[in-house]
């Protein structure tokens, strides 16, 4: 009996439903950006529908008060206050109850991050994250402005009311080829590369290390000097398809694809996200792999790493972050300067539940600050 | 130029669709009819602003003159001539000179009382080329997404419409396509060498120097029987060639058709429905 026609048959005809029902399909009008000039096929197409859905997904939330900068300040008066101690008390307050609303699972409030009975305390590891997270938030606003511009980001822009930032990244090496043979890191739908079988892990070369992402021949026949072969060029790809991914766009939203590597004509908007790797390395590495020793396992990922900021971290799918609205006027004071001691404290010394202040023992008010924060050397 | 012999039996008069008797004769060795005339009247208006077009521009360099379309704020009206309108109208000479010249094939076979098989094959580049330049913008709202006439700028067009979709070989479409073009070329290398193995079967195995005889289809259906256990034949053959090769300018119109005005995420994304299945999600 030819069996095997009928089986075929159902299953083909299985397979084509599967791919044409609830695929994300999508019937026009479109919405349609022109990003080059006319005629060079470099346009970005939106769906109306998803383009709205977005918009109501990227909504800035109020401030909980508009804050007295007269008074007090918080470090005066409060204990072991050390990146925010120059905020009156009024500030302070509008400051923290924004941060809960921001950050703090709703049945937790302030105890997610503080012992109620000794709000100074840092034995809650959250609190040493957070202050460590805000001076992040400070850093970004102050020195990556190339970046983010006056817009600025607030602890709203990744975390949207969630403890944990939804599209935060690790290591990931899931899962383990089946036989001893290796897989090279890819030939999986990558979560951090677009879901194509490009390398899977690109975003530890490129967002965490400093490995180079230009691979493209400055010339038409090979002279010998470009080193980066196939697999190279493929984790860039992976990497640019994790940045599309992340804001919503497309390739040509800053390339010209007849010549990747030309400056000259590609669209202003690489100079921006060139500027958003910089800045994303630079988190990553001074902020983010250096509170290892803090994070407890949960907040890990399966290699044991930290989660780390990418560019789906803040855009949440969006080119920019909340469609490009500004929180920072309400913040101004807390999250517009760069506050506390430039070094991270010692981490590895952290007890949760034992410490009660890690880092500074006074409270420090000085604002004359480095330039820049550099703890590169604090990752685990 | 004397007529041949034998061209009586085939220049016969009748058979127009349009015209009557009025364009119902030859030019040399090519039929003109009226869909002669105006493939010749829109080639040339076409090509003359082309040419007026590359006078404008900024080159005669003949890779880089290059027409291109509107402004996508131009929708789907009409553009000023130096803006994009130049384009419009090459656009109805060009649909204009093919549609003619497919309709003058038509004409021919009913000279000749044969099948519509190749202006039915011709209508499928049409109908590809449309697709790009007509029903697309169409579908997007804009003239502005045909691409450009130029012979780098339509390929830079190509280029930068496929990275829209971060990926346009995971375009199921475009998959079927591709398989379709290189199936042709497999068919047609394999049809060519057996034809030509056939009509040319090198020194008799008597030896001597003598050149065997010429092989029958049956020797070249036996070939295939031999390899693969079957051969589709000498007019099947034909028939599958046909069908490969129409399968892929068609899906290549489906696979372009589809990126946009019906799917305008990136091609990879299209693959979760695989990842999704319930077996495994």
């Amino acid at each position: 009996m030819q069996l095997w026609i009928p089986f075929a048959a159902s299953a083909g005809a299985l397979l084509a439903i599967a791919s044409f029902v609830g695929a994300g399909w999508d019937a026009p009008p479109v919405e349609t950006t022109q990003i080059g000039y006319r005629g060079t096929g470099m346009y970005l197409e939106q769906d109306v529908e998803k383009l709205e859905a977005l918009k109501a997904a990227n909504v800035v939330p109020e401030a909980p008060w508009e804050a007295d900068p007269e008074g007090e300040r918080a470090g005066d008066i409060y204990q072991n206050v050390q990146v925010l101690g120059d905020l009156s008390d009024d500030q302070f307050n509008q400051f923290m109850a924004a941060i809960t609303q921001w950050v703090a699972p709703e049945d937790q409030g302030c105890a997610y991050c503080h012992d109620i009975e000794n709000m100074a305390s840092d034995e809650v590891y959250q609190k040493v994250v957070s202050r460590r997270m805000i001076q992040m938030n400070q850093a970004i606003n102050v020195d990556w402005q190339d970046h983010v511009g006056q817009v600025g980001v607030t602890c709203y822009t990744c975390h949207r009311g969630e403890a944990v930032p939804a599209n935060y990244w690790v290591d990931d090496r899931e899962p383990k080829p089946a036989s001893n043979a290796s897989r090279a890191g890819q030939n999986v739908a990558g979560k951090y590369s677009g879901n194509t079988s490009l390398p899977q892990n690109a975003l530890m070369d490129y967002l965490l290390g400093d490995e180079a992402i230009r691979v493209h021949s400055l010339t038409a026949l090979p002279t010998g000097t470009n080193t980066a072969g196939v697999k190279e060029t493929e984790n860039t790809w992976a990497l640019m398809m994790y940045m599309s991914e992340s804001l919503g766009v497309n390739c040509v939203t800053c390339h010209n694809s007849r010549a990747f590597n030309d400056w000259d004509q590609s669209p202003p908007q690489r100079v921006t996200a060139w500027h958003g790797i910089a800045m994303t390395r630079a988190l990553n590495a001074d902020y983010l792999t250096g509170l290892a020793p803090v994070f407890p396992a949960e907040r890990k990922g399966p290699q044991g790493d930290v989660f780390k900021v990418g560019c789906a971290t803040c855009h949440n799918g969006v080119q920019k972050p909340l469609n490009g609205v500004s929180m920072l006027q309400d913040y101004v004071d807390a999250l517009d300067k760069k506050e506390g001691p430039a070094d991270a404290p010692d981490y590895t010394t952290y007890v949760p539940g034992e410490t009660q202040v890690l880092g500074a023992d006074a409270p420090t008010t000085s604002s004359a600050l480095p330039a820049r924060t550099t703890v590169a050397n604090t990752q685990d | 130029m004397a007529l041949l012999s034998f061209e009586r039996k085939y220049r016969v008069r009748g058979g127009t669709l349009i015209g009557g008797d009025l364009f119902d004769f030859w030019v040399g060795p090519f039929y003109v009819g009226f869909f002669g005339v105006t493939t010749a009247f829109f080639a040339s208006l076409g090509t003359a602003l082309i040419v007026y077009g590359a006078a404008l521009g900024p080159t005669w360099n003949i890779w880089q003159i290059s027409i291109a379309p509107p402004d996508l704020s131009y929708g789907l009206a009409l553009a000023p001539l130096k803006e994009g309108g130049l384009w419009q109208i090459i656009t109805v000479c060009a649909l204009g000179a093919f549609c003619s010249w497919a309709l003058r094939e038509v004409e021919i076979c009913r000279k000749l009382g044969i099948g519509y098989h190749v202006p039915f094959a011709f209508s499928f580049a049409i109908f590809a080329y449309a697709t790009l330049v007509v029903f697309r913008p169409l579908l997007l709202g804009a003239w502005g997404h045909g691409f450009p006439y130029g012979i780098f700028s339509h390929l830079d067009w190509v280029s930068n419409v496929g990275y829209q979709y971060l990926h346009f070989h995971y375009n199921p479409a475009h998959m079927i396509a591709v398989s379709f073009f290189f199936t042709t070329c497999l068919a047609l290398a394999l049809h060519g060498g057996l034809i030509l193995s056939a009509a040319n079967p090198g020194e008799s195995q008597e030896g001597g120097g003598k050149q065997a005889e010429v092989k029958t289809p049956e020797y070249e259906d036996t070939f295939f029987r031999d390899i693969i256990g079957y051969s589709i034949g000498t007019l099947g053959i034909h028939r599958l060639g046909l069908i490969l090769a129409l399968n892929a300018g068609f899906w290549s119109a489906v696979c372009i058709i589809i990126s946009g005005p019906f799917w305008n995420q990136g091609w990879p994304q299209w693959w979760n429905w695989w990842l999704d299945l319930p077996i495994w999600s």
